[in-house]
Order: C-alpha cells, then structure tokens, then sequence
C-alpha cells in the first residue's frame, strides 16, 4: 500500500466536505450522489488494495460503473449495508453483502436449490449468488459479456463442475462434466452459427430453480428428462412416447430407458457417426442381454463390434425411438414389416429370406432345433478332430524327441 | 540328368552327404501350384475372416484395420474364397478327367497311390501309436500316409462345408429365393466353427505333421519343390520305396534336384504363411484366455 490508510481516510473526508459543498451549489439536476461511491473508491480503487486478511479488496470503478447496479445508480452502501460514508475507516470486517434485500423472490428460489440447499448443510464451495453473477461487475444476461449471458454460461458453471479440484472437493455429481459437455454436440454447437438455439446448461437445468436429479421435481429427474430433452427434439419426444419405451414410462415403470440411457446427458454425440452407432448397441444390451449376445453371433454384430457401422444395428431393425414389440403390427419386425425392414438394406429380400432368425440362439432348442443341433454337431467335430490331433501329435513329439536325444532306447531305431 | 544317371555306390551312400543325393518326383508343378494357391487363399482367409469370429478382443478390431477395415478385409476373403474355389475345382476336374481319359479310374480310387483310406490305413495308425509309446518300430509308409489323407479329404469337407456356407452368405438374396431362412442362420454358425476347426487344424497339426516336427523343422519343403531325397524315401516312406523297385520304376521316378527358385518359394512364401499361421494360432489361443 502507497499510502497510509489514516491518511487516505483523511483525504476521503476532506474530499467528501468539497464535494458535498460542489454538489451542492451545481444541484441543478437530480443528479445521483456520485459522492458516497468515489469516497469509497479513494481507497477501493487501487489495484492492489488488501483488506486485514490479505485479500484484495479493489473495485474497477468503471467496471461497476457500467454494470447493472452502477448505471441504476446504486451507491456502495446500498449493499454494503453496514458502512456509512461518513464513518470512515470502517470496520475491519464487514458482513457479506444480502442480495436478497432486493432479490428477495431470486434469493428465496436460490434457498431451494442444490446450490443453496447444500450451502445451508455446510458445503462452503457450492455457487451462490456472485459466484454465477459476479461482484460489482455484474451485468444483465442479455448483454454479451454477462456471466449468465446464454453464451457464458457454460464458462461460468464451469468453474466448478468442469474443475477436477472442485469436483473433488465439492463431491460434484458426476465429477468433471464440463469438459464431457463441452465436446458434445450441445457444447459444440454453442460454439457455432446456431449458438442461441443450442442449449446450455441451464436450458436442461433451469438457475434458480437447478435440483439434483433424484428430486423427482427436477427436470432431470428420470421421469420429467423426456419433457425436458423434448423441450427442443419434440418429434423423438413424441416418437418416443408412442414406442414400448416411452409406454413403459408412462405406467410409471421409470426403468425403462429415457433419453439419456442411450444418448448420455452430458457427453451426446452426433447420432450418425460410427462410434455412437456401434456404442449404443451396449446400451440396449444393459437390459437386453440375451439378445445382444445372439445378435453378436451373427454377421451384423460381428461387424459392428469391429466399430464398422455399415452393417444393421439394434436401431436399424427395431427402431430407436418408437421401437415396439415383434407383437405390435406397426413394429418394424412384426411379421407384417419384417421384409421391408430386411429390404431396406438388401434389396429384393424375398420372404425367405426375411425368415432368417437374426437373434437364433446355440442353447435354445425349442427355438431353432436344427440350429441347435448343427451347434451341438460342430462342437462334436471339433472337440473330436482337436482331441484326436492333440493326443497324436504330443506322443509323437514326445517320441521323436526322445530318439533325438536319447537314442538307442525304446524301439524306436528298428525298420520293418 | 547327371544325377539321374549318378553313380550307383554314391546314391547307396544315400545319407545326404556330398552332391550325389538322389531325387525322386513327388509333386508335379501343377500340383505345387495348387498347393501354393491354397496355402495362399487359405491364410488370406483365415486372416480377413477371424476378426469377425473374435470380433470383441481388441485385437482383432487391429487386424481388420491393417487389412483396410471391414471392406478391405472383406474384399481380401472373398478374392481368397474365388480362389480357393477356382483351386479346388481344378484339382477335382483334373483328378476325375485324367483318371476318365487314361482308363485309371480303380487307381485314384483303391490302392496305394489312391487317397482313399484303406484298412492299411487304420494298421498304420495303430502301428504309429506303438511306436510313440516305445511298443513297436517306426512304421514305414507307402505314397501317403493317414495324416496326409486326412489333411487332403479335410479339405474336401472344408470345401463343401465352409465353400457350399461362405457362397450361401455372400449372395443370400438370390440364395434365399431356393432357401429357407434358417439354412443362413446354420451357414453362419458352419462356416465360423468349421473355419475355426479348418484353421485350427492347419495352423497347429498339419504344420506339425508336414514342418515342425524334430525330424522336420522348421519346414520341409517338398511340396514347393515337388521333391523328395531318396533318404527321406527310404526313411520315412520305405513301402513305397520297395514297391518302386518291386515295379521298376526306380529310375523312372527319379528327378533332378529341387531348384533354387523352388527352394526359395518354400521357404520365403511357405515360411511366410508359417509364421502367419503361427501369429493366428497364438491371437486364438490368446483369445480364450
């Protein structure tokens, strides 16, 4: 510090008792009392300003000047509540600063949240209210450069759930997720030509109203993620609702997949592409064991475990969204769309061919018996030939071995 | 020709030692090629073909990459399987026309210089057994032994089985206007187990028959050169030796010494396969563990 405090204090005093007289005798407008705020700026606007505990206590009088309480002319001291600026020095240690004096409906909203909630169980890191909007720079979210502008926002929540250290310390759900959202299709359209209409994280979040997903009022709760994806994507939304999965939800069986099964929530990737077509087959496989298994030995699920999409997927067949039961007639593998389906890839299917099993099971004989037994006859070959081969060919190396090097024994020199 | 007609006390020496090793013919040229030309397109196979049986190992995504991805590799086994095809075809064709057109039919059918088995086959089998376990001497062999039938009417089954599944799967539109639904799902289940079995047996007991054992490592190239040294005649194949001058063929049946080229073949393009069919064993064995 340059300058002793008494004496800027000193200095901030003098300045006050002209300013007020200035003021005064130029009051021809309702000008604001510019006074109190460049008292409190004698001190607080140098750069390297330190309060008693060593943190630094500068304020850019054009950065607050410019931010959405300065130009609605509010004065230091209408949130630092417990300075008056003709009792200078203050105190040491002021109060934090109770947004909620005028936020009262934001700050009662923000009580609720998961932020706020954990705040009031202990947790000293969880985000309040400046660590979104900022101190003395705070800027509406329309204007560009604000924290909580659409654009920012990601930035800004980053701080903490795209941080290791933070979501260590915190115990963050789902630890660093910024960095997973940030190269999905999501966080990478945020950054392209269709930024506004891509979301961010509070589009699926909300700010205020932000709740763990096990709330079941969140809206990335199990049951509401549907609502909230389809917020945007209303025709898979809808699609999905007709499909057996979406059914299931609505009665309420909150197992069956949503959204976010199959697709993720922070880590979406574009649904075309090779990996995310050949990953999600093991999605479907969490509950469709039996089937990804005998999908796996056929052609089509060789293939797509090498990572070729070229050849059928799960979705190719079923569905994706509106995937229904063999049983249903408007399914894609019901028997009345079974060939059409086949047919979308190997034009001029006939019904024979759409007769192939792609889910034939080696272990279920009341199934496919012939199958069954072709199964059970290459494995009688193949055990057969291996064993028979496999006894032949160590005796045999066993005895020529032992007439390389120890000749002369057994029988093996005489020729008949 | 010098050999040929060598003389007589050096060819009885017939150890090997000195330029005087006799050669007798074994395999013609056309049937080096086909050999060649199975060997080829078998390990072609094999290697674009087990990526898809051990399609969850990491490794197999490896080599379906190396082979230029599931096209590539496709494209390699189905040029292998067209060749294997064309090689198998001109074998049979040329089996069956020559024993029409020279009135030898019996020959190929029955006898010693046939491939089909015979009692003598089983004798021989159970004499070798003897011998492995110390009861017995070394049997001795005519012109093919049991395990190099095997090996030939392996490829027959092979043939009809992974050749008749693999056409049903590269065009099963037009297959499946004769075929029911299921022949395609036994296809697929036939022609990945019998390949395995195919490369199974190839890979592992045909090249320890046929190269790597003692007597024989690390290969023996007979069927790239097309010929055998009278001391491996006598040794291994004495019956048929004694019927060669029983017959008095002897002379008739001798050969000039495989040739450089012949002998280069073997052991860079056989010796190749060898090892390729070595590294395929090994992803297998690897596989189930």
């Amino acid at each position: 510090m340059s300058i002793p405090r008494t004496l800027r204090a000193i200095g901030a005093v003098l300045f006050l008792a002209f300013g007020t007289a200035a003021t005064a005798l130029a009051a021809t407008t309702p000008a604001p009392a510019p006074g109190v705020n460049d008292t409190c700026l004698m001190c607080h606007a140098d750069k390297d300003a330190k309060g008693a505990t060593g943190k630094s206590i500068a304020v850019d009088g054009a950065k607050f000047a410019a931010s959405v309480h300065g130009a609605s002319t509010l004065k230091c001291t209408d949130c630092h509540t417990d300075v008056a600026a003709d009792k200078i020095p203050h105190a040491d240690q002021l109060k934090p600063v109770n947004c909620a004096a005028c936020h009262d409906k934001a700050a009662k909203e923000y009580a609720g949240t998961v932020h706020g909630t954990a705040r009031k169980g202990g947790n000293t890191v969880a985000a309040n209210c400046t660590d979104c909007h900022g101190t003395h720079d705070i800027l509406r979210s329309k204007d560009p450069a604000s924290r909580t502008n659409h654009a920012n926002i990601e930035a800004t929540c980053s701080k903490c759930h795209g941080s290791d250290t933070m979501a260590a310390t915190g115990k963050l759900p789902g630890g660093n997720i910024g960095g997973k959202f940030h190269d999905s299709i999501h966080g990478q359209a945020l950054k392209g030509a269709a930024q506004g209409s891509a979301p961010t994280c509070t589009n699926c979040h909300g700010a205020h109203s932000i709740q763990p997903k096990a709330n079941e009022a969140s809206r990335t709760s199990r049951a509401r993620v549907p609502e909230t994806c389809g917020a945007c994507h209303k025709p898979e939304r809808d699609a999905f609702m007709n499909g057996m999965h979406g059914k299931l939800r609505q009665d309420g069986v909150l197992a069956a997949p949503g959204c976010t099964d199959c697709h993720s929530a922070h880590g979406i990737q574009q649904h075309d592409t090779p990996k995310f077509q050949t990953e999600v087959i093991k999605e479907c496989g969490t509950c469709h064991a039996d089937y990804l298994a005998t999908y796996r030995d056929t052609f089509h699920g060789q293939v797509t475990a090498l990572g070729y999409s070229r050849m059928a997927t799960c979705a190719s067949c079923h569905g994706a969204h509106d995937v229904l039961p063999a049983s249903n007639p408007a399914s894609m593998v019901s028997k009345q769309n079974r060939l059409k389906t086949c047919q979308a890839c190997h034009a001029g299917a006939s019904e024979n061919f759409a007769s192939f099993d792609p889910h034939a099971s080696k272990h279920d004989k009341a199934r496919n018996p012939l199958y069954y037994y072709a199964a059970k006859f290459m494995e009688f070959l193949l055990f057969g030939v291996f064993a028979f081969f496999g006894v032949h060919t160590v005796f045999w190396l066993y005895r020529e071995l032992r007439e390389k090097f120890a000749p002369g024994r057994g029988t093996g020199k005489e020729r008949h | 020709m010098a050999i040929a007609m060598g003389s007589p006390a050096g060819a009885a020496a017939g150890g090997g030692a000195g330029a005087a090793q006799r050669y007798y013919r074994r395999f013609t040229a056309i049937e080096r090629v086909l050999h060649a030309g199975l060997m080829l397109s078998f390990v072609g196979c094999a290697l674009s073909g087990l990526p898809l049986i051990f399609a969850d190992r990491p490794w197999a995504a490896t080599l379906a990459r190396i082979l230029g991805g599931f096209e590539g590799a496709g494209l390699i086994h189905r040029i292998c399987a067209a060749v294997m095809i064309v090689v198998f075809g001109s074998h049979v064709l040329m089996v069956f026309g020559k024993a029409i057109a020279g009135g030898r039919l019996m020959k190929i059918l029955w006898g010693p210089d046939s491939m089909v088995p015979q009692l003598q086959d089983g004798i021989d089998i159970y004499r070798n057994f003897l011998w492995f376990i110390g009861h017995g001497p070394r049997p001795q062999f005519d012109r093919w032994t049991y395990w190099e039938k095997f090996d030939y009417w392996a490829v027959f089954w092979g043939m009809l089985i992974i050749g008749g599944s693999g056409l049903l799967l590269w065009f099963p539109v037009f297959f499946s206007r004769l075929l029911p639904g299921w022949m395609f799902n036994i296809a697929a289940l036939v022609h990945g187990e019998e390949a395995l079995l195919a490369v199974g047996f190839i890979f592992t007991f045909h090249f320890f028959n046929g190269h790597l054992r003692p007597e024989k490592f690390p290969m023996d190239t007979v069927v790239f050169t097309g010929r055998i040294s009278e001391h491996e005649l006598k040794g291994e194949r004495a019956v048929q030796y004694e019927r060669m001058v029983r017959e008095g063929r002897l002379d008739a049946e001798l050969a000039p010494p495989p040739t450089e080229e012949s002998k280069w073949f073997g052991w860079v393009v056989g010796g190749g396969a060898l090892l390729l069919g070595i590294l395929a064993i090994v992803l297998i064995v690897y596989s189930f563990f």
